[in-house]
């Protein structure tokens, strides 16, 4: 998988990214979201590379790059269960779901299974706030989540 | 040949829409039936997801929601009999789908294709009266586009309910040769879905929308930033602007007219302030998304210093029907200053969840009641949040507002993107003030000292009056701290977070009665 590059391919890596985008207008959040897709993260190596490439400070980069909820300093756990946190979820007893995807796994939000196989995360609505409660397991969105619903999921992840 | 039409929008798939549409042509392909299968946008009879459309000679017959179990029943039982409804005794039949009353009571302008058409076919737009607006607007001369628009009384659908024609025209008076349209596709209020809605069901119209206002403006070059929770979103519009520039709708010349006017597709990066308006063009920039102090406006120093029209999807995706039908046609819907269609989301803990476009004008109590048809748990309704997570909570005693910008902002609250989430008796409103304020704390984006650190200081002030301590002290504490985040702060995020805590506090005051805890619980 591309996550596990050594840091020579990074280099080449980043810097054919670079390359290829530095020509849009406002080139530095697409660069940030290639370089995550190749590498799951945003390596901190990185960082300094495509500050050069774009004539900006490090600090710039770094300061953009933290702003950010999505972009990671560090990769995720093999499956990433985004669950949503808002209002219409709230209301539909997203919160109960909340607390038994923590119970599960063992984890709290923002957190990784110790086995490396699930990030838990919260999200601010989904726009699927008319099939509340939502959430999004590895970019596939999921509807009207029971106690049952949620299981599943986190049967499918493994745990 | 049958056709059969299922929804491909995320809140069909997110409760099973491909594993039905799979299912049907699975058994479909081993009955030998010839069938024809049209992912379509949703009609936004989102409880009724997964719905499935079968068109016949009276029209498309609707059956939903759908599971995959359902298919072989529903074939047993004749669903696909093109003449008439063979299947009418089926518990999942629903009848002609234009006739659901959710649907046949609502007035569709914006989302008039939506749900209706394979949302990528450029052919079937044109079929459904799409590009009439754009070819209309091809013709005419800038300054004649910017008055259509004001004329129809169309005001910013993003949330705070600006004249659409008055940005442009502002716009469209700055000498400069290179000027942006921005389409703000960040949609981050919970509760509403109608960007994402229009994006995935019918992207050309947003297309559409924004080439009018190239026109309008002599803006060429335009970007639609689109939050990064809307892989689907993304996926459509890109895809969309790829046939719109092979078509010929985007380009060097617009529609063979010799007016430039081009798209990009930029995604977010999980960051609610960059829905804000200034925060979004820095964001596009490459830059943190800090909120911007204004002056100067976006119309006159907007994305890299140029003028730039930044609108809402809906506002953009309902020009074309303006120049299309005319200004007359549009302004004749809603109230007062109010004008046109306004896309109602219903969310959260509601019967009948989903998109109902209407006229201004619809009381809030004939939304939740009728419409929605009260709760989906069957309890009572004990507060309805409108606007997203910066918007009031209304309780009953308030539900005879009309759904118009002037009468909530009289009200104590505000319309914003036009969501509303339902919640039933067992709401506890403390916990809602709570998580606005919490909500705050990890949305600012820094700039001012009463969002960033006021925020943080409220949920710890919530937590005191929930734990019972000196709670008469706390609540004047949080409602002081409301006014300084309400007056101090630089964006609506800061300045409207009070909407929520203080809605709930004044509206329903037992939920902050909390019995006092003895000293050594502490
Ligand atoms: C914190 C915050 C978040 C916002 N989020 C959005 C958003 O997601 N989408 C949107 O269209 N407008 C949003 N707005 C409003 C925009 O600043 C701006 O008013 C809007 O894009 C203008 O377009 P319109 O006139 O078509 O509504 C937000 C404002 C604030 C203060
Ligand atoms: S109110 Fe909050 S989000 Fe808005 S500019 Fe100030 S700190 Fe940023
Ligand atoms: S509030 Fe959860 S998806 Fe919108
Ligand atoms: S000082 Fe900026 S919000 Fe108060």
């Amino acid at each position: 998988m591309d996550r596990h590059h050594v840091s020579s391919d990074l280099a080449t890596s980043v810097a054919e990214i670079v390359s290829d985008m530095k020509h849009l207008e406002g080139p530095l959040l697409p660069i940030l979201h290639a370089v995550q897709h190749a590498f799951g993260h945003v390596p901190n190596e990185a960082v300094p590379m495509i500050a050069t490439g774009l004539n900006l400070s490090r600090a710039e980069v770094h300061g953009v790059v933290t702003f950010y909820h999505d972009y990671r300093s560090l990769p995720a756990g093999r499956h990433v269960l985004k669950l949503c946190r808002a209002e219409a979820c709230q209301a539909m007893g997203g919160d109960r779901l909340g607390d038994r995807a923590k119970n599960r796994l063992g984890i709290d939000f923002h957190q990784t299974t110790a086995d490396g196989a699930v990030t838990l995360e919260p999200v601010f609505c989904l726009g699927l706030c008319s099939t509340a409660p939502a959430a999004m397991l590895d970019g596939a969105v999921h509807g009207r989540l029971d106690t049952e619903g949620l299981d599943t999921l986190l049967a499918e992840v493994g745990a | 040949m049958t056709r059969v039409f299922i929804a491909r929008d995320a809140a069909a798939l997110a409760v099973g829409a491909d594993r039905v549409a799979g299912h049907l042509a699975q058994e479909a392909a081993v009955r030998g039936l010839d069938l024809t299968i049209v992912r379509t946008g949703s009609r936004g009879l989102h409880w009724l997801e997964p719905l499935v459309e079968v068109e016949t000679s009276e029209g498309r017959i609707a059956y939903g929601p759908v599971t995959p179990a359902d298919i072989v029943p529903l074939l047993d039982a004749g669903f696909l009999g093109a003449e008439s409804p063979a299947a009418g005794h089926h518990p999942l039949f629903l009848g002609p789908t234009e006739e659901i009353p959710f649907l046949k009571n609502q007035t569709r302008l914006t989302f008039a294709r939506c749900g209706i058409i394979d949302p990528l076919s450029l052919d079937d737009y044109r079929a459904h009266g799409g590009l009439a607006g754009l070819t209309r607007a091809a013709a005419m001369p800038a300054e004649a586009i910017v008055e259509a628009v004001t004329l129809s009384g169309l005001r910013g659908r993003g949330g705070a309910g600006f004249p659409t024609g008055i940005k442009w025209k502002t716009v469209l008076d700055c000498p400069d040769a290179r000027k942006y349209i921005v389409c703000n596709a960040d949609e981050g209020d919970s509760g509403t879905f109608a960007d994402r809605m229009i994006m995935e069901g019918d992207p050309f119209v947003v297309i559409e929308g924004m080439a009018i206002a190239g026109l309008a403006t002599g803006a060429t070059k335009g970007f639609v930033y689109i939050r990064s929770e809307y892989p689907h979103a993304i996926d459509t519009m890109t895809r969309a602007v790829g046939i719109a520039r092979r078509a010929g709708m985007l380009g060097t010349s617009v529609l063979g007219q010799g007016r430039s006017f081009d798209i990009e597709i930029r995604t977010g990066a999980g960051a609610y302030v960059c829905g804000e308006e200034t925060a979004l063009l820095n964001s596009l920039e490459g830059k943190r998304g800090v909120v911007r102090a204004k002056p100067p406006l976006p119309a006159h120093k907007g994305l890299f210093g140029r003028p730039t029209v930044i609108n809402n999807v809906i506002s953009l995706a309902s020009v074309p029907v303006i120049l299309d039908k005319g200004p007359e046609h549009y302004r004749d819907f809603g109230m007062g200053r109010s004008r046109g269609t306004i896309p109602i989301q219903i969310a959260g803990n509601a019967r009948q969840t989903g998109l109902y476009e209407v006229a201004f004008g619809l009381t809030l109590g004939e939304i939740v009641d009728t419409v929605a048809g009260g709760t989906a748990t069957g309890r009572p309704v004990k507060a309805v949040q409108v606007g997203g997570p910066l918007g009031a909570y209304f309780p009953r005693a308030l539900f005879d507002t009309p759904f118009d910008y002037e009468a909530f902002a009289a009200a104590g609250g505000l319309i914003g993107h036009a969501g509303i989430t339902v919640f039933d008796d067992t709401a506890d409103m403390l916990k809602q003030a709570r998580f606005a304020m919490e909500f705050c704390a990890v949305e600012s984006c820094g700039k001012c000292t009463p969002c960033r650190i006021g925020s943080t200081r409220g949920v710890e002030v919530v937590d005191r009056i929930g734990r019972g301590i000196e709670p008469e002290r706390n609540l004047a504490l949080l409602s002081d701290l409301c006014n300084t985040m309400k007056f101090g702060s630089l964006c609506a995020l800061g300045g409207f977070t009070p909407y929520p805590v203080m809605s709930a506090v004044t509206h329903f005051p037992d939920d902050f009665v909390a019995a006092p805890v003895v000293e050594a619980a502490e």
